[in-house]
């Protein structure tokens, strides 16, 4: 699952695992390596582990097990502060009883660099996130925006190798949301820095990032470019997570190639691609992501009959909940384009996929 | 309304004016409106406000008043009165002056008011009040000339400061007892001088009342800081249990506090037995560290802490643990962390916590007459000496309004320094 390419990590993890009382496993056996100049966001639903595995790294958590390790060296004793890793808070933490000035020269004051190099620092750190007007303000003066801002600017002031930012965007409402994920992957790209993000928004992480790693109960679940996630999820909780997913349950009747042959719970047969659904005989689960599914009577493999249960109308696409192979639950997204197929409600209808858009997975 | 309507001039400014639909001013009826809310909010508030003002305004006010007003000699001397109206300061009395001494002695003997009237002179003028009551018994068989009588009854009369004690106790309203309480007198002249070395005794005590009290405040600041940080950093489970024991001197009788510090320190307690016993003190060099300043300072900041703790317990609570984070992923030390980023966040608390401790301890009585000695004594102890020892209660009053000065000008700095707003206390 991990990369093990070792030669250009930038950061690594290397078996680490944590546990707060001893009892618990939070991160289980986590192998991570990132290369200089990647985005990495761990995504990943509330307790998975993704926020223990970042302040590991910020060095607030300390590993149980296993060793950390930045530019090649374990810096698994070293104190935060001695780390160089620019952090951007949740709750973007910037000092109350200072002026923005203030904020942002703090790690310029603590690592006893002189008062014009601070300034120009500072100055030119507030432009690059277009707040060079706002020095003076406190930061309760500053709307949820601009704190945002002034965070991300106080965290890459100090030129830091790696910035780690958990969850920077949650409080702020989704057109702003939105405005900052591409102001911080154009700084990302522009500064060249190494970046770890943590959210539980998977449309963010599908955004920003070059790779995303899914967490699910203390481990990453698949670490890939966000096409790959979306397109081959190699496990049924990554199918579910990423994305809107039709799943169809069943067993392996028989196997050939990359191609296995399942018997679906209503009795009928369909063909999938093995991703990783085991032997004959072994349950599956079938994720077909709803766009690649035509409404048509097309010869093949996987072409069957529909109740039509529902239809809303999107605009761009109308979304179509059918009843297929059993499942009541199978949603279709029909295009709005000219002459497509009109569905009615309760009528029945043809539905085709191609075989390698059915992903025969391990069920969960 | 319908004149409004018909006067142009009224119309126009109508535009600036706003009305409701019925054409009354908006505001009139916003204040109609918001008038019955209001009606109840006062009557609810009125209890309370009836009980500051009987308990708390009127009693305060009755000893400011009374620190400047003592009709005790006036009342009863109305004919020196008359003859120190008629002459100057200065004037040496003659027998028209001791004619009107003699007639108010008659007076007061027959009233038997001469010893409140001596005691008011004897508050400026020791050993006047028995001078009051034996003349005033002759006063009856004294005959004319009056001088000589009353000078044959007793030569002090002649003593020019208590014909100026008299003269400036002739007037009712008086700033003598705040001279008095700043160490300060007439002399027969009517000029203001500080009084002998060994009856000072005000001032000094206000300074050590003073000292003792920033004293204990800091004492307070420093045992109470990394108690309030623990309660507030804390998982509640076991923050619940130590603020009991913050609490607990608070449940605990003032007394039984006090007197426990008793059998620890004295000099036969449990402190001086356990260093006798382990050998780092001699039996005959016992320390001692009650009935004096040390006693009063150790008791006093046990029995304050709490209320240092608890206002920076309520303003450490909420403080987000990401702020030092931040500042030490930021490449701050924990010691810089915690110096430039915690400790200014708590400065509200600090200032509460402080001028809180600070306003009780210059205030604070039962313990240091319990455990005080007599260099332990504070300012209110002198206070009640003269509430209930002395009697001179224009004197205690005088003292306690200065006191209330102090705290008020204490308050009033706080405010330009910190700023009265950002008070925290809970």
């Amino acid at each position: 699952m991990a990369d093990t390419n070792t030669e250009d990590a930038f950061v690594e993890f290397d078996r680490v695992q944590k546990s707060y009382d001893g009892e618990v496993l939070v991160v289980k056996d986590l192998n991570l390596s990132m290369p200089k100049g990647e985005f990495l966001t761990m995504l990943g639903p509330s307790g998975s582990g993704k926020t223990t595995c970042l302040m590991m790294l910020a060095g607030f958590e300390t590993a149980t097990n296993g060793e950390i390790r930045l530019g090649g060296k374990e810096i698994n004793n070293i104190p935060p502060h001695k780390r160089g890793i620019g952090m951007v808070f949740q709750n973007y933490a910037l000092f109350p009883h200072m002026t923005v000035n203030e904020n942002l020269s703090f790690p310029l004051e603590v690592r006893g660099m002189g008062r014009d190099e601070r300034e120009s620092k500072v100055a030119r750190a507030l432009d690059m996130v277009q707040m060079g007007a706002f020095g003076n303000r406190r930061p309760a003066q500053l709307s949820g925006g601009q704190q945002q801002r002034i965070a991300l600017a106080r965290a890459l002031v100090f030129d830091p190798k790696l910035v780690l930012m958990d969850e920077p965007l949650g409080a702020l409402d989704k057109q702003l949301r939105e405005h900052m994920q591409y102001e911080i992957k154009h700084l990302h790209e522009s500064l060249g820095i190494t970046v770890v993000y943590v959210t539980h928004d998977q449309s963010e992480a599908l955004t920003m990032s070059d790779r995303v790693a899914v967490f699910d109960d203390g481990r990453i679940q698949q670490l890939a470019a966000p096409a790959d996630l979306y397109e081959r999820p190699e496990n049924s909780f990554v199918a579910q997570f990423i994305g809107e997913n039709n799943k169809l349950s069943g067993t392996v009747e028989s196997k050939s190639g990359d191609t296995a042959t399942v018997r679906l719970t209503d009795g009928e047969t369909c063909q999938a691609l093995a991703v990783s659904c085991g032997d004959v005989g072994s349950e599956t689960l079938i994720s077909i992501r709803p766009e690649r599914i035509s409404v048509a009577a097309e010869s093949g493999p996987n072409s069957t009959s529909a109740d039509v249960k529902e239809l809303i109308y999107l605009g761009d696409h109308i979304r179509c909940r059918l009843n297929v192979h059993g499942n009541d639950d199978f949603v279709v997204k029909v295009p709005n384009s000219a002459g497509h197929e009109h569905l009615v409600v309760g009528e029945k209808t043809q539905v085709t996929w191609a075989v390698e858009d059915a992903r025969a997975l391990n069920p969960l | 309304m319908t004149d409004a309507v018909a006067d142009p001039i009224s119309s126009a400014r109508g535009q600036a004016q706003l009305t409701t639909a019925d054409g009354i001013p908006l505001k009139t009826a916003l204040a109609i409106a918001q008038s019955k809310a209001r009606r109840r909010a006062f009557l609810l508030v009125l209890p309370l406000l009836a009980f500051v003002l009987i308990t708390f305004v009127a009693p305060i006010g009755q000893m400011l008043y009374r620190s400047v007003h003592n009709p005790a000699f006036s009342d009863n001397a109305p004919a020196l009165a008359v003859w120190f109206e008629a002459n100057p300061t200065g004037t040496e009395p003659d027998e028209a002056a001791y004619e009107a001494l003699v007639s108010d002695l008659r007076a007061m003997r027959e009233n038997k008011t001469q010893g409140v009237a001596g005691t008011r002179i004897n508050y400026d003028l020791a050993g006047s009040r028995s001078l009051f009551t034996s003349t005033a018994r002759k006063s009856a068989k004294m005959e004319p000339p009056f001088k000589e009588a009353v000078l044959d009854a007793d030569e002090d009369w002649a003593d020019p400061q208590l014909w100026q004690v008299m003269r400036t106790a002739s007037s009712a309203y008086t700033a003598n007892f705040y001279l008095a309480a700043l160490d300060r007198t007439r002399d027969e002249n009517g000029n203001i001088v500080r009084v002998n070395e060994n009856r000072r005794l005000y001032v000094g005590n206000f300074i050590k009342t003073m000292l003792l009290s920033a004293l204990i405040t800091g004492c307070c600041l420093v045992l109470g800081y990394p108690i309030a940080h623990l309660l507030a950093t804390l998982p509640l489970r076991h923050s619940n249990l130590l603020m009991i024991f913050v609490l607990l001197p608070f449940w605990t009788s003032l007394l039984v506090r006090t007197t426990s510090w008793i059998v620890l320190l004295q000099s036969q307690g449990v402190v001086n037995d356990t260093l006798v016993a382990v050998g780092v003190v001699a039996d005959e060099s016992r320390i001692q560290m009650i009935y004096n300043q040390t006693g009063t300072i150790v008791a006093m900041v046990h029995i304050l802490l709490p209320f240092m703790v608890l206002p920076l317990y309520s303003v450490m609570r909420p403080i987000n643990p990401s702020y030092v984070r931040a500042a030490r992923s930021l490449g701050a030390t924990s010691w810089t962390a915690f110096r430039r980023i915690y400790v200014p966040q708590t400065v509200p608390g600090m200032g509460a916590g402080g001028l809180l401790v600070f306003i009780l301890a210059v205030g604070y009585y039962i313990t240091p007459a319990l455990v005080g000695g007599a260099s332990g004594q504070l300012i209110s102890n002198f206070i009640a000496f003269h509430m209930q020892k002395s009697l001179n209660w224009s004197l205690a009053a005088a003292l306690a309004a200065l006191l209330l000065a102090c705290i008020l000008l204490l308050y009033w700095l706080y405010d330009r320094l910190i700023g009265i707003d950002n008070l925290k206390l809970g």
